[in-house]
């Protein structure tokens, strides 16, 4: 009934063209200068066969089959490098990259590493393969107790969705703690959904599985209108990007904060708490999809400043210039791919810098990041020494005794 | 034109925690998440496998389990031209002999030229569905399965042994064979395909009549196993436990 391979018939390339025009200012594609400011800034740019200038000129030239013969999508990281540095602001992650990665995927052509992580989504929830049930058992032994909106069946100020990483993965379980220590400290009203929150299906969209993130956002839809909130909240950027930019084309309009925006409004009442633990020197990583993706730069900064005897220094690459992860995209889903292809971690990339800057702490505030960041600082020398935590560590740190 | 069918099954997805019922005869389905059987599932990827490269019909047929729409589906996004679903009492606890039965039924109906099946799957516990299949039907059977092609009314199978050996053999058609692997793992199929064979594709049903459980096991209880003795850890510093460890090598006499 089906067929697995990409359509080579001439029109493909004219009707790929054309489905970009449906992303939000996706007909500026038709002004590409072909400068290649989106190729040499593409951190994997280099040893793509295809990187996003040149698939541009294959599609002008009606040729876009042969693109996706190659598997240079998959090394795209969906970063925004690209995206943000483009002169005619042709919007080449959403648009482009992720489209390809869709027709790669319903072509079948999904590296096995992906495939797995895709499955155990739409099987879990979660693409780590974790029992949905278990969504909250960090929460468990907790006092005070974590409330659970359908044993709370109450309304609350707060929802807080937790996300994949921060519910599952045991590195990460020490961000969300912590922000559990700070919301109950600041006397926050909050509720998070437990086994009925499901992935918020982002990365899966970005690594090309556009039904599946359609698919998740409705449970979480369903979830999300069994209860009363004032609003969303979430430590994950990816959670976020997904909440507060594309729920609301799927009807699913809730307003949502990044916990970097929630407590820098509540930055008064916070400061008080935060004693800080002596010297010491933080830089700061923007992750892609707060940074670059929704413009929160200032923010998580102005949180670290708020730590006594924090010095905070930065980075060659800052802001919107800020380096990737390795993990967007479906990068978490593809370290082995990727590493085949590239013999090279972003992550470690980003380590040698925090190195340079001389700090002491690499800060983030995305859950991809402390596993990525830890494994490169075991690798890259001179990092023996670097520290990798979440703001939200830092903080509930400084308000130790 | 070749005619494969794949019968498949759903066992318990053990990312969950599994639990023995109150009886204490049977697993406690209430909570139970089901998933394909594995091994059914490389058997599906090598039937669709054959299909792209010599021709043929798939049919995927499958008892009336909990979620097994979504397993059929996916098959036909795959590439299978008929999905089958037995209705019966499945979800009152059967067990692989009256299942083969039924499918045994049902293959006497459609006449496929072969029958590719899982070899195993993790609650066979009064054997494999395949052989008994193939007992039904008069068939040869052929087990761990991990690669095949077809030659006229032949199929030459590649049959796995314990330590890594493979034996090539020629199978007269029809016949069943119990995959272990497929030549290539089991592909992923977008869940917009899916869906959409959800409004295009339709299943098939068929009764199932009684099912017929005998000849089977009967289990007198079950239960979760018991940790008999715990490893000892050594304690201590580096020095300290290397002490201890040459002295319980001498112990055991291997130093």
């Amino acid at each position: 009934m089906a067929a697995n391979d990409v359509s080579h018939s001439p029109s493909f390339t004219k009707e790929f063209y054309t489905s970009l025009f449906d992303v939000t200012d996706g007909d500026n594609i038709k002004t590409c200068l072909q400068c290649a400011n989106c190729s040499g800034v593409c951190p994997f740019g280099y040893l793509m066969d295809f990187p996003p200038g040149r698939m541009i000129a294959w599609m002008r030239a009606g040729i876009f089959d042969e693109v996706l013969e190659t598997d240079s999508v998959w090394m795209c990281v969906s970063c925004y490098a690209c995206t943000e540095v483009c002169p005619k602001d042709i919007p080449l992650t959403p648009g482009l990259m992720t489209r390809a990665k869709e027709e790669m995927l319903l072509a079948g052509n999904v590296p096995t590493e992906l495939q797995h992580a895709l499955e155990f989504s739409q099987r879990y929830g979660n693409p780590l393969g974790e029992s949905p049930r278990k969504r909250a058992e960090w929460a468990k032994d907790l006092e005070p107790e974590v409330p659970i909106m359908r044993r709370a069946k109450r309304p609350v100020d707060v929802l807080w969705f937790v996300g994949d990483y921060p519910s599952y993965h045991p590195r990460v379980l020490q961000t969300t703690k912590a922000l559990y220590t700070i919301l109950n400290a600041l006397g926050i009203d909050y509720g998070i959904l437990g086994p009925e929150e499901n992935s918020d299906g982002d990365t899966q969209r970005l690594a090309g599985e556009r039904g599946l993130f359609e698919v998740l956002a409705e449970k979480n839809a369903k979830a999300f209108g069994r209860y009363e909130f004032g609003e969303i909240i979430t430590t994950d950027p990816h959670a976020y990007n997904a909440l507060k930019n594309e729920y609301p084309e799927l009807g699913i309009e809730y307003p949502v904060k990044h916990y970097t925006e929630f407590l820098a409004e509540r930055l008064d009442d916070l400061k008080p708490l935060l004693k800080g633990n002596g010297e010491v020197k933080v830089t700061y990583h923007d992750p892609c999809y707060l940074g670059r993706a929704n413009g929160v730069y200032d923010q998580p900064r102005a949180l670290l400043e708020a730590i006594p005897g924090l010095e905070l220094v930065e980075m060659s690459h800052n802001r919107t210039t800020s380096l990737c992860c390795g993990g967007g995209g479906g990068g978490m889903w593809l370290d082995g791919f990727q590493w085949e292809k590239a013999h090279v971690r972003l992550s470690e990339w980003r380590v040698r810098e925090a190195v340079t800057a001389g700090a002491d702490v690499l800060a983030v505030a995305c859950p991809y990041e402390p596993p990525r960041f830890e494994d490169a600082a075991k690798m890259v020398e001179g990092a023996g020494n670097l520290t990798v935590k979440d703001i939200v560590e830092l903080l509930a740190e400084a308000m130790e005794d | 034109m070749t005619h494969i069918m794949v019968p498949v099954k759903l066992v318990p997805d053990l990312v969950e925690e599994i639990e023995i019922a109150d009886s204490g005869t049977a697993l406690d389905m209430e909570w139970m998440r089901l998933i394909i059987n594995e091994f059914d599932d490389h058997a599906i990827e090598q039937a669709i496998l054959l299909k792209e490269r010599s021709g043929g019909e798939v049919s995927v047929i499958a008892p009336d389990q909990e979620g097994m729409d979504d397993v059929l589906f996916t098959a036909a996004a795959k590439g299978a031209d008929r999905i089958i679903k037995l209705i019966g009492e499945f979800e009152e606890g059967t067990n692989n002999l009256a299942l083969a039965r039924a499918f045994a039924e049902k293959a006497k109906e459609i006449g496929p030229d072969l029958i590719l099946t899982g070899v195993q799957g993790n609650d066979d516990l009064d054997g494999s569905v395949g052989p008994y299949l193939a007992e039904y039907l008069g068939m040869a059977y052929v087990g761990y399965v991990a690669g095949l092609s077809l030659e006229g009314d032949k199929a030459i199978v590649q049959k796995e042994y314990p330590g890594g050996l493979i034996a090539e053999m020629e199978v007269t058609l029809p016949a069943v064979l119990g995959i272990q692997a497929a030549e290539e793992p089991p592909r992923y199929v977008a869940v917009s395909k899916v869906r959409q064979m959800m409004k295009e594709a339709s299943i098939d049903e068929a009764d199932a009549g009684d099912l017929n459980t005998s000849g089977g096991l009967e289990v007198n209880s079950m239960y979760l196993p018991e940790a008999a003795e715990r490893a000892e850890m050594l304690e201590g510093d580096e020095e300290e436990i290397a002490a201890k460890l040459v002295e319980i090598f001498k112990e055991i006499g291997v130093m």
